[in-house]
């Protein structure tokens, strides 16, 4: 890569890794592991980016908004590329973004995505008190990335992010 | 996007790839009819996300037979431009919803075949379906326990929720023979390394029923006698009506989007 190839991936990198999940505005698709690769090639930017879930139907949206940003930044026509590997996994997940998952009232995965028991126990802290006296409601909560659980310390119901 | 139907050359890769495609949309289907009819609010969401990550397993599948089929197909043509003789689905997955444990019994009976099918499909020398195995096989492990679970609930529930659990169970054991057959066109493909050998999961997949079913006071139903077809195109006619429901748009208005 040409010095000045060096430098449009770099900024395309830095204009693509502010683009937030729009079902978790909180998280950039840089802090969810979503943003995979910024490349450079005859002085066209790609940028791959990969689904959280197969049927996330946010990855068209977010395609589009990556293609926005960087046309703000002054580099228009970029390539969004869908990726499906290496798949996707919670161990992505920047500890900063875990962080703002918790400060936005999401439970963040627990643990690393290693391979589950069919029936394992998972211990979910409550985001709004930290109580560990939490239980599991649904295995599925609002989209495809989170279950329900509530707080039987505060009763606070919440979203906790799947560990996959 | 033409009205016609496709006329598709299938060959092994293609009839493969089909397989796992259409499977995965009219179980997606079948599941996102329950979309605001699910007996409780948190199992409609949870109806609704297995349906998605269903379809969402099928696009990726559809896209890449697109892609093997070449002549400028796209996913969607395979979705809605083919008749259910075409469609390659299993008849476990386009059989009616039934009651709520006639929906658990057959996503747990397509699920306990699933999940390990695409763990072992991540092993595929066919390095897309590969990835989109290795992508499938984290959400149908959800799908699995979710469903497992409940089965477990209806079963080791009231005497009506054992005896509506029980039913379905009988009913569709006879289409879950069809999950573990090889013709010509799967050996070669699992010959070659593309597919894993369905039978090679025949005992784990007994072994995991065994183990939701004795929690929820079930018992596996005998071997007995199994319905097939649905590889060869050959369906119950219930895949017509999902297919007039599914395809409608497509063929009244073709090539319409928004
Ligand atoms: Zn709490």
């Amino acid at each position: 890569m040409t010095p000045a190839d060096a430098d449009l991936a770099r900024r395309a990198h830095a204009a693509a890794a502010t683009v937030c999940d729009p079902e978790i505005p909180v998280l950039t698709i840089a802090d969810l592991g979503v943003l995979r690769d910024v490349t450079v090639a005859d002085g066209r930017v790609e940028v791959a980016i990969t689904p959280t879930y197969s049927g996330c139907p946010a990855m068209d949206v977010i395609g589009i908004e990556v293609q926005t940003a960087l046309a703000q930044a002054g580099i228009p026509d970029a390539r969004v590329r869908l990726v499906l590997s290496p798949a996707w996994t919670t161990d992505w997940m920047t500890d900063a973004g875990k962080a703002k998952l918790t400060a936005y009232g999401i439970a963040p995965p627990a643990g690393k995505a290693s391979r589950r028991a069919l029936f394992g126990e998972e211990q979910v802290a409550c985001p709004h008190c930290g109580s560990a006296a939490t239980e599991k409601v649904s295995e599925f909560g609002s989209t495809a990335c989170k279950a329900l659980w509530r707080c039987r310390a505060c009763r606070e119901p919440f979203d906790y992010f799947k560990c996959i | 996007m033409p009205t016609t139907s496709l006329s598709l050359t299938e060959t092994p890769l293609l009839a493969g790839i089909l397989r796992r495609a259409d499977d995965a949309l009219i179980l997606g289907h079948r599941l996102s009819e329950w979309c605001g009819h699910a007996p409780m609010l948190e199992e409609d969401i949870a109806l609704a996300n297995i349906a998605l990550d269903c379809v969402g397993q099928a696009r990726s599948f559809y896209a890449y037979a697109a892609e093997v089929a070449g002549g400028g197909l796209t996913e969607d043509d395979f979705a809605y431009r083919r008749e259910a003789g075409q469609y390659r689905n299993c008849l476990l997955v386009e059989q009616p919803n039934g009651d709520f444990a006639g929906t658990i019994v057959r996503q747990v009976l397509f699920s306990a075949f699933n999940d390990p099918y695409y763990r072992a499909l991540t092993g595929s020398r066919d390095a897309t379906l590969a990835a989109i195995a290795a992508k499938a096989e984290k959400e149908t492990a959800y799908h699995l326990r979710h469903s497992g679970e409940w089965l477990i609930r209806l079963g080791d529930g009231t005497d009506e929720s054992h005896a509506r659990a029980r039913t379905a169970l009988d009913e569709l054991w006879p289409y879950t023979g069809e999950l573990f057959e090889v013709d010509a066109a799967e050996a070669a493909l699992i010959e070659a390394g593309t597919l894993p050998d369905p039978r090679s999961l025949r005992a784990g997949f007994d072994a995991t029923l065994d183990h939701i079913l004795s929690e929820a006071t079930l018992t596996r139903p005998a071997g007995g006698w199994m319905q097939s077809g649905g590889r060869a195109g050959r369906h119950s006619e219930h895949l017509g009506f999902i297919l007039a429901d599914l395809q409608y748009l497509q063929r009244a208005h073709p090539g319409a989007t928004w």
